[in-house]
This record gives C-alpha cells, sequence and structure tokens, in this order.
C-alpha cells in the first residue's frame, strides 16, 4: 500500500512539474523579447480611461432616456439632466476619436445604432 | 494511503509558494513564460489538493480509523451521508476543503479571465498563491487531516449535532461563501499592485463575488434553518459569535456590490470599494478562524485548536500589507467626479452603504468585546441579544426604507417634486397597511409595525418599478405585456434580479419581524406536566399524553406525545424528544415543528426535561409567518440567478469597449 501511495504521489508530481514546465516546454529558448508580457502604453491606458468614460456616459443618457420613459424622472428633470449627459456623452466620444479611435458610428441614445459619431455634429437636446 | 494524502499536500503547498513567488517575479519583471506557468502552478495546486480531498473522503467511506481525523469523527454505525459530511465535521477536514474550493476558485478565475484582464491577472497568481500557501501550510505544518495511529475497534462518531440533513450543504456552501471572496480581493490587490485601476478588475470580479454573496447568502440561511430544528432552543439565529462571522463577511459584501454601480455608473468611490473587498476578505478569514480557532465560546465551535495565532498573524499580515497597497495607490485611486446632489441614486448608495458598514463594524465590535474584556480586564464580559437587537433596528429600519427609496431615485440629482409623486403611491400605501395592522393589533410591537409597515413600502415600490418597467418597454417594442415583461427583465438582469433580492429581504424581514415580535411563548417551569395535562398557548391547546422510547440505527430516540387543538378542531400530534447516541455518548434534542404553508406559521415543541413518573418539562413557541424565512431563501437564489445568468449583449458592449481601447490588440 505504501509503495502504491509512493508511486501515485511521484506521478502525481511529474505530471504536475510538467504542466508547471509547460510555457517553457512549448516555446523552448525563445529570445527576452518575445517574452515579454504586454504592457499597455500611455496611450492605450488613455484610450481605455476614454472608452470607460464614454461608456459610462451613453450608459448614463440610455438610463435617464428609461428613467423618464417609466416616469420616474419628470419631464422638468429630465430637461434639465439631458443637456449636461449629451454634452459629456459628445466630449468622451469626441476626445476617444481624437486619441485614435476608428471614428465607427457610435451613437446616442434615442437614435438608432450607428447614426452618428465623433465627426458628425452634436446632436441638440431634445425630449422624448 | 495517508502518505499519499500528505505528499499531496506536500506538492499543493510547493506548488502554492511556486505560484506566489514566481508569479511575483513575472508580474515585476514582465515575463510572460514565467507569469503562464504561476498561473499552471496555481491550476495543479487544484488538482493536487483534489487528490488530498480524494485520499481522506475514501478513507472516510471505508472507515479506515487508521487516520486519526477518520476515528474521531466517524463511526461504524454513522450513516453514510454524515460519513461524507464528516469530511468538514473537523478542523482538519474543514481547512482541507477551504484549500480545495480556494484553488478550484483560483484555477477558474485566471483561466477565465486570463484575457480580460492580462496585466492585472499577473498580480492575481501571486496574490492567489500567497493565501493557498497558508492554507496548505497549515494543512502540512499544524493541523493535518492524515494523521495516522494503531486503527481502534470503532471511531469516536460524529457529533449529534452535526447529524442533520442541513448539515451536508450548510458548511460546503459557506465555504463557497467565504472563499469566493478570495476571488474579487486578489483582484483588487492585483489592480493595485498593477497600477491598472481602471475598470477591469471590477468587471472580472462582477459576478465571482455575486456567486460568493449568494454562496454565503443561501449558506447563512441553511445555517439559520439547522439551528431551528437541531440547537433545540426555539430560534434560528443567535447572535453568536459563529453566526455573525458569517454574516459580517455578508454584510461588507452586500455593501460592495451597491457601491461597485456608483464606481461604474460615475467613477466615483473607488478607495472606498477597495476598502470593502479587503474588510470582505479580511472578515471572511476573521470568522474561519471563530469557528476554527475555539476562541470564543460558541454553540458552533465544534473543535478548539492550535491554529488560532497562525491566523491571527496572518489576518494582521493581510490587513496590514493591502491597507498599506490602498494608501500608497490613493492617487490612482482619486474619483474625477463628485456628488452632485444628497437625493440621488448614488447618495442612496451611499447612505446605504454607510448604514450596512456601520451594522458590520457594530457586530464586529460585539464579537471582538469578550475578546478584548480578557485581554484587558482579565475577565470575558459577552454582549448579549439586546445590544445586537437594538443595533439591528437603528441600522436595519433605515437600511429597509432605503431599499424602497433607492430604485426610485433618479442617477445625478432628483427634485423633491419628483420624489413625491413617485414615492406617493407606495407611502400611502404602506401607511394604510399600518394603520391596518394597528387595528389588528400588530401595534404592541412598535419596531414589527415599523418594519411591516417598510416592507409593504419596499414590496409596492419593486412591483410598481416591474410595472412601469414592462409599459416602458412595451411602449417601445411593442408585443405583450408577457413579452415585454421577459424583455424587460433580460435586457437589465442585474437590476430586476437586484429587485428580486430586495424582494426575499422583505419576506425575510417579516419573517423575522412575525416570528420574534409577535411570537407566543409557553414554558413548564416548576411543575411537569403529567400525561392528560393541558396547556393553551397562542390560541391552540396542547394534551400531553406520555412518553415512548424507540432504537434507531446508530440511537435511541425518547418522545413525549402531544395532541394538538383550536377549539374543538384536532389539529394532529407532535413529538418532541431526544436522542442518545451510542458511540459519540452525547444527547441531541429533537423539536417537533409544525408548519402552516397557508399562514406561514410554525407550531414548535421542545422537550427541556423528563420525569421518572413520565412528566415532561416543555417549551411551546407559535411562531407567525417564521416560513417567510425560509421562502425568502427560494426568492433569493431566483434572483440571485438572474443576475448572475450571463448577458451576452453586455458581453459584446465589453469586447467592443476593450477592443477600441486597443487593450486586447496585443493580448
Amino acid at each position: 500500500m505504501e509503495t502504491a501511495a509512493l508511486v501515485l504521489g511521484g506521478l502525481l508530481a511529474v505530471a504536475c512539474v510538467v504542466f508547471v514546465s509547460r510555457p517553457f516546454l512549448r516555446e523552448p529558448g525563445l529570445p527576452a523579447q518575445a517574452d515579454r508580457l504586454h504592457e499597455p502604453d500611455a496611450a492605450e491606458q488613455r484610450r481605455l480611461s476614454l472608452a470607460e468614460e464614454c461608456d459610462r456616459a451613453l450608459a448614463a443618457l440610455k438610463e435617464l432616456e428609461f428613467d423618464h420613459r417609466t416616469g420616474k424622472v419628470s419631464d422638468e428633470d429630465y430637461q434639465e439632466l439631458v443637456g449636461p449627459l449629451r454634452r459629456e456623452a459628445a466630449a468622451a466620444l469626441r476626445a476617444l476619436g481624437a486619441a485614435g479611435q476608428p471614428g465607427r458610428g457610435a451613437s446616442l441614445p434615442g437614435e438608432p445604432e450607428g447614426t452618428w459619431s465623433a465627426e458628425r455634429p452634436l446632436p441638440s437636446s431634445r425630449s422624448s | 494511503m495517508p502518505e499519499l494524502g500528505r505528499a499531496a499536500l506536500i506538492l499543493c503547498l510547493g506548488l502554492s509558494l511556486y505560484a506566489a513567488a514566481a508569479g511575483a517575479l513575472a508580474a515585476r519583471e514582465r515575463r510572460r513564460r514565467l507569469a503562464l506557468s504561476a498561473q499552471n502552478a496555481l491550476v495543479a495546486a487544484f488538482a493536487s489538493a483534489a487528490v488530498a480531498a480524494g485520499v481522506l473522503l475514501a478513507a472516510l467511506l471505508r472507515h479506515d480509523f487508521s487516520f486519526t481525523y477518520v476515528a474521531d469523527h466517524t463511526s461504524r454505525k454513522l450513516p453514510a451521508l454524515y460519513t461524507v459530511s464528516a469530511f468538514w465535521g473537523g478542523q482538519e477536514g474543514s481547512l482541507l476543503l477551504w484549500l480545495l474550493v480556494l484553488t478550484g476558485y483560483a484555477s477558474a478565475a485566471v483561466l477565465l479571465d486570463r484575457v480580460a484582464a492580462r496585466e492585472v491577472i499577473a498580480w492575481v497568481v501571486p496574490t492567489l498563491g500567497v493565501v493557498a500557501s497558508f492554507f496548505a501550510l497549515l494543512l502540512v505544518a499544524v493541523a493535518s487531516p492524515f494523521d495516522t495511529q494503531a486503527a481502534p475497534a470503532d471511531g469516536l462518531g460524529l457529533n449529534p449535532s452535526l447529524q442533520n440533513p442541513y448539515m451536508v450543504a450548510h458548511p460546503p456552501l459557506l465555504y463557497l461563501g467565504y472563499v469566493g471572496l478570495t476571488v474579487p480581493f486578489a483582484f483588487a490587490m492585483g489592480a493595485l499592485l498593477s497600477g491598472r485601476t481602471d475598470e477591469r478588475w471590477i468587471v472580472a470580479t462582477r459576478r465571482w463575488t455575486l456567486a460568493a454573496w449568494t454562496f454565503l447568502g443561501i449558506g447563512q440561511l441553511l445555517g439559520a434553518h439547522w439551528a431551528y430544528v437541531e440547537v433545540g432552543w426555539g430560534g434560528y439565529y443567535a447572535w453568536d459569535p459563529v453566526e455573525n462571522a458569517a454574516l459580517m463577511p455578508w454584510l461588507a459584501a452586500t455593501a460592495f456590490l451597491h457601491s461597485v454601480m456608483v464606481q461604474e455608473k460615475k467613477g466615483m468611490m473607488k478607495v472606498w470599494n477597495m476598502l470593502l473587498v479587503v474588510m470582505a476578505f479580511c472578515l471572511s478569514i476573521f470568522g474561519t478562524f471563530l469557528t476554527r480557532s475555539g476562541i470564543v465560546n460558541s454553540i458552533h465551535s465544534f473543535t478548539q485548536g492550535s491554529i488560532g495565532p497562525w491566523f491571527l498573524g496572518f489576518i494582521c499580515l493581510v490587513t496590514a500589507g493591502s491597507l498599506g497597497l490602498v494608501f500608497r495607490r490613493l492617487p490612482l485611486l482619486r474619483a474625477r467626479t463628485r456628488l452632485e446632489s444628497p437625493v440621488s441614486r448614488e447618495a442612496t448608495f451611499l447612505y446605504n452603504n454607510l448604514l450596512l458598514v456601520a451594522l458590520c463594524l457594530t457586530i464586529l465590535w460585539g464579537v471582538c468585546y469578550p475578546l478584548l474584556t480578557q485581554a484587558l480586564r482579565g475577565e470575558s464580559v459577552t454582549v448579549g441579544r439586546p445590544y445586537y437587537d437594538f443595533f439591528l433596528r437603528v441600522f436595519g429600519l433605515p437600511l429597509l426604507l432605503l431599499m424602497g427609496i433607492g430604485p426610485l431615485v433618479a442617477w445625478r440629482k432628483a427634485s423633491w417634486r419628483s420624489l413625491r409623486r413617485i414615492l406617493g403611491l407606495p407611502a400611502a400605501l404602506s401607511l394604510a397597511l399600518g394603520g391596518l395592522l394597528i387595528g389588528l393589533g400588530a401595534g404592541s410591537s412598535i419596531p414589527g409595525l415599523v418594519a411591516y409597515t417598510f416592507s409593504a413600502f419596499v414590496l409596492a415600490t419593486i412591483v410598481l418599478e416591474f410595472a412601469r418597467g414592462t409599459r416602458a418597454r412595451r411602449a417601445v417594442a411593442g408585443g405583450g405585456y408577457a413579452t415585454a415583461f421577459v424583455e424587460l427583465v433580460a435586457r437589465n438582469r442585474r437590476r430586476y434580479g437586484g429587485y428580486v433580492v430586495h424582494a426575499a429581504v422583505v419576506l425575510l424581514a417579516v419573517g423575522v419581524a412575525g416570528s420574534s415580535a409577535y411570537q407566543s411563548v409557553y414554558e413548564t417551569r416548576t411543575k411537569a406536566l403529567m400525561p392528560g395535562d393541558s396547556v393553551s398557548v397562542g390560541g391552540y391547546r396542547y394534551v400531553y399524553r406520555g412518553l415512548s422510547q424507540r432504537t434507531e440505527g446508530n440511537h435511541q430516540e425518547l418522545r413525549a406525545a402531544f395532541d394538538v387543538y383550536r377549539g374543538r378542531s384536532y389539529l394532529g400530534r407532535q413529538e418532541p424528544g431526544k436522542n442518545f447516541y451510542f458511540a459519540e455518548q452525547q444527547t441531541s434534542s429533537e423539536m417537533s415543528i409544525s408548519s402552516s404553508l397557508l399562514t406561514g406559521e410554525d407550531r414548535d415543541v421542545i422537550l427541556n426535561g423528563e420525569t421518572r413518573q413520565g412528566g415532561v418539562f416543555v417549551k411551546i413557541l407559535i411562531k407567525p409567518l417564521v416560513n417567510l424565512i425560509w421562502l425568502a431563501g427560494f426568492v433569493f437564489v431566483a434572483g440571485c440567478v438572474i443576475a448572475l445568468w450571463p448577458d451576452a449583449r453586455e458581453e459584446r458592449r465589453l469586447a467592443e469597449r476593450y477592443e477600441r481601447a486597443g487593450a486586447l490588440a496585443r493580448a
């Protein structure tokens, strides 16, 4: 029994060592340059941050539209909130575009998808 | 084969240490293959832990009493189900379960999220490796389940309280919750260590946190039900330190699940969210420490071990290290936006967080107070139920009210006029119900009445939210109401799953208020009840008929028979009693529960003692609405499943975001 345990233990250890070494076994002798973890540069970091801001602004607009439709937000509150939100969303889209984003038809809520991009003029505020 | 178990644990320790050291080196020096190798080490550590668990399980099922653990926690006559659950019935087995679940979570998290958050993952691996190393070290050096001895003819058996079906599921679920909180902690640390404090760590851990929180919630409810049917005092939550130990990380995680939405929507509360994740994780380790060290007196401390100082040291290390890291990265965690109005959705989340954290810290103070007085004054002073009940009302009732108000308030800011308009109907309905309840005599308990009124308010707001949402969806997409309802939920699962969870909390609140504030109790104190005697309680008449005994499997049963009447109607027989377990030489109380599905009421009878003449001392409790607490569990699970269900649209949106940013371009 003890021998069987030792054999099984040994097999388990060998299997684990092989599995752990696998990245080195699959790509032996890789030059240091090719063995680097991807490190985003400052521009990529900025684009990510802008993309998050952009998503946040668009989501806020969608949420406001929905809350207005459900009656949770009154017409007066909607009118007061929608303008700044649209401006924020447009600014975020514009900044993302300027940061190297290939202006691919992002859209503001209330419009069909892909009809507005950073290059187009900002749509005016409106109630729905 | 204890040698194989020991070898597997040593291997697991080695692999975890490798994952920690190699992972840290790879992340620091940006070495790709070494980082992948460290990830593989975590997966291999899981395989090793699984082998060790398999060895212990086989020994339990074979009644191999040469394993000290098997002899200490099982016997030949122990039913098979409880022989399996003895795996986590003792300290060493439960620590092995911790390690198994942890390495399982770690493997799954790094494999599933390694593309979405590559730079963060590089630091997540060593963090998970450190935590796994700690538990593996405990199992190898301090509390091994593979110690051996000369095999005795039979084992000592399992504590009778643990021989209950709920104990088969409760500890594993609780551990899935406790251990699951390691994943968001590791990602938070990964984000801080890598300096990538954008939203990716939150996106990556959203489901892990929710899953851990769900398991922890269900685990606690099952534990409460176990205490209710098994401990034999007629209650389900005693503010016992070990019960509190599970509640505290759940409260911290609840706060995090809410405040993280503010970070996602507004980019605020980044430091607070980091602190909540650290708090939830440290409290989950603290909970394991309380349960396993035996440092506090608890009905749930089944073991007293020597692992206390190890846990304490680890908690101090983790707390100091993670807080230091948060402090160091403060400049990266600054919010770019501010709270625009105290009357806004984000503000209600903030209030909710403050109340949840205040409740959590109050409970922590109550748990730690006996330890502090022991250390400072040399005598242990415990805080009792009134302390906890008081703070539960002070923080819990406003929390309940906020649960109704929060979802109705718009983001950024809401005008008072809007609020009045939208809150008017639910407020009027709940006040009307409150008035009706006073008329029906519910005014005898003010907290109970307030809880009912607030619960009605929250329920009304939830129904209104679903109704308005369905109507709005139908106006946009057309179709019938049913289709619009399904689409509404499917398109925003987190929000509407959350509302279902809120409905579960309402049921829980109503059940707790009903069963504690309005229960009726009878207890025999001086003169034993003799056969033919009757007592009246809560509108029921109990007639005592006599005692009986019989032998069943590994125990002998003693039962007292009571016939129950309401007016002249005979409702049935209830037989509370006691079981005497031969191998364990211990007695357990077996409460008789009669439940009404229609009213949610329970009639509980507990046998406190018996006389040689056949007389009995009993406690009878009539608990209105208590079954709503267990019903809340099912609703809670339903809400969590809705919120956890994968959302393809959301996945696409996130993928598009990272594609846009180029974060995945070279991954």
